[in-house]
């Protein structure tokens, strides 16, 4: 897939937002008055900003609005219901700490569930799609929502959690990248079921319909080099993970927080490029650019 | 509404015949004419007389080769070359209908064509993304999704004459190639073709449930096989097996030379 840097936005900050807003409707931390300010504003400028980013790859924002009309089949009309609502009850949550010294628990419960849902319907957008089987597993919500959980205790300056839920979210990257390099071959399907000529023999393909690029090979047949994936997946692996632990390990300082924050930003920003730029799209088979 | 209907009344598509394609382009050619002359955003090009063209196409002609394994009384069976168009196959679970946040993408009830209703997309692409067979292209100059309408606006208009009521693509294919009907009558064309020549789904893995349906291609060139090299050698039996007497002499001598 075309990794686009939009997408790559959105997905990366508004995780990290949203996970931060679960932390602060559980009241983790307890903030109130300038402190909850500063932290809803994190929160939101992430989330929201992520949003913003998102609709910048459509084709038509202005029509955005229709997009909540289909929540009864569709995951991204749903992530629009989920995102709408978390924003808004975060928000009423928010104003409470803030303005009032109040701290509306239902509310803030009920705000960090719907957090979560955001993370998760985004999670389904991809994990839906059976044309690219490295995104099509239980383990792709899983890998999002463990990533957005221990990015927003990272911000939340929850420390005893982020140290659990740093290394966790680790391994399930790691397991979730040795599964997806099986998924392709492991998915059953192949030029020889895309083109139904598998009886006859070996299928190559031997001319692709036109002479330049079209809409689907920019889109959907991107192609990493093994080697350049490999180090990007050590370097994600690395400043998104392993680093901010130990940096979290060491005696606790804003400055070291402060870089923990930015290396994991960093790593999962990069893993989140992997994650669209190593995905293959099976209509590569057609073209001839996969190898099953 | 992107749910999908229970059931169609009827099943259109296309029955392409992979034995007869002969690669021509023809179909990709009237497609993009007669999409881009009527319903709906024209078909865009980007920088159509330059070095890096490209342009928005709802069918496409692919071409594969297919290399037969070799065995001993085949040591070198011959590739054959396939062509093989491509067009939406109005796939009975589409996925990229459901997948559609807007409503835009769709699936008719009466006759099962899936269509977008481009007043509505956003763009987001998400359907493309969906379909397994690169059905669907985004139009660049648009920023709306386009793909294969079963030429919804010829099969049913009447300004047309009945000849032309049927697929832009279909009706010009000169190899006859490309059939249109309803799957769902037994009796139809498209299904005694499907059911005589054993049409073939493309991904069925995928659980698409594809309406349209592929001709594979009859095993053409066969030259490694001796009893078909020829149809007359019967007749045609040499006389003198080895040569005898004078010749024989004649032979090894100029065998010597
Ligand atoms: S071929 Fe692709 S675009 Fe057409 S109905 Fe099937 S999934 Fe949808
Ligand atoms: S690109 Fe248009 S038709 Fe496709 S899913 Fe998005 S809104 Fe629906
Ligand atoms: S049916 Fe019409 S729109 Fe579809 S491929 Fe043929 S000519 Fe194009």
């Amino acid at each position: 897939m075309h990794p686009a840097p939009s997408v790559i936005v959105f997905t990366t900050l508004s995780g990290l937002g949203f996970g931060l807003l679960f932390f602060l409707g559980l009241g983790m931390p307890a903030v109130t008055g300038l402190n909850a300010f500063i932290f809803f504003a994190i929160a939101y400028i992430l989330a929201v900003g992520g949003l913003m980013a998102s609709t910048f790859h459509l084709g038509h924002p202005e029509r955005a609005l229709k997009a909540f009309s289909q929540w009864r089949s569709s995951w991204l009309s749903r992530e629009g219901w989920a995102a709408v609502s978390a924003l808004l009850v975060m928000a009423a949550f928010g104003a409470g700490a803030v303005f009032l010294d109040a701290r509306f628990s239902l509310l803030g419960f009920l705000g960090a569930a719907l957090s979560l849902a955001v993370v998760f319907t985004t999670s389904m957008i991809y994990a839906q799609l059976k044309t690219i089987p490295r995104w099509n597993t239980h383990m792709t919500p899983v890998l999002f929502l463990s990533l957005s959980l221990a990015g927003g205790a990272l911000l939340a300056g929850q420390i005893t959690y982020a140290l659990i839920l740093l290394p966790l979210a680790g391994l399930v990257q790691v397991l979730w990248w040795m599964q997806g390099d099986k998924a392709l071959s492991q998915s059953g399907t192949d030029i020889a079921t895309a083109t139904g000529l598998g009886e006859g023999g070996t299928v190559r393909a031997f001319e692709p319909p036109h002479t330049g690029t079209n809409y689907l090979l920019r889109e959907f047949v991107h192609v990493v080099g093994r080697k350049h994936a490999a180090k990007l997946r050590v370097i994600a692996f690395t400043l998104g993970y392993a680093l901010p632990v130990i940096l979290l390990l060491l005696p606790f300082s804003h400055a070291l927080a402060g870089v923990a924050v930015l290396s994991h930003i960093t790593g999962i920003a990069t893993s989140r490029w992997l994650f669209f730029a190593e995905a293959e799209h099976v209509v590569g088979l057609y073209y001839g650019k996969r190898v099953a | 509404m992107t749910t999908l209907p229970k059931t169609t009344n009827k099943k259109l598509g296309l029955v392409i015949d992979l034995d007869t394609c002969v690669g021509c382009h023809a179909c990709v050619i009237s497609c993009k004419g007669w999409n881009t002359e009527n319903y709906g955003a024209p078909l865009s090009d980007q920088d159509p007389y330059g070095a890096e063209s490209t342009g928005t196409f709802l069918n496409r002609v692919h071409s594969y080769e297919v290399q037969p394994l070799a065995t001993s009384t085949m040591p070198h069976p011959a590739a054959q070359l396939i062509h093989f168009p491509k067009s939406c196959l109005h796939c009975e679970d589409a996925p990229c209908v459901t997948v559609c946040p807007t409503g835009a993408s769709y699936k008719r009830e009466e006759d099962g064509i899936v269509l977008v209703n481009e007043a509505d997309c956003i763009g987001c692409g998400l359907c493309a993304w969906a379909c397994p067979y690169g059905a669907r292209e985004m139009d660049a100059q648009e920023g709306v999704m386009k793909k294969c309408t079963l030429c919804v606006d010829r099969i049913y208009n009447e300004n047309l004459p009945e000849i032309d009521r049927e697929p832009a693509c279909v009706r010009t294919c000169p190899a006859g190639a490309r059939h249109f009907g309803d799957f769902a009558d037994p009796e139809s064309h498209v299904s005694r073709l499907t059911a005589e020549r054993g049409g073939m789904e493309l991904m069925p893995e995928q659980g698409t449930k594809p309406v349209n349906r592929y001709l594979p291609p009859r095993p053409k060139d066969r030259m490694d096989v001796p009893q078909l090299t020829d149809t007359l050698a019967p007749h045609l039996a040499p006389v003198a097996d080895e040569p005898k007497g004078f010749m024989n002499w004649l032979d090894k001598a100029l065998d010597r030379i």
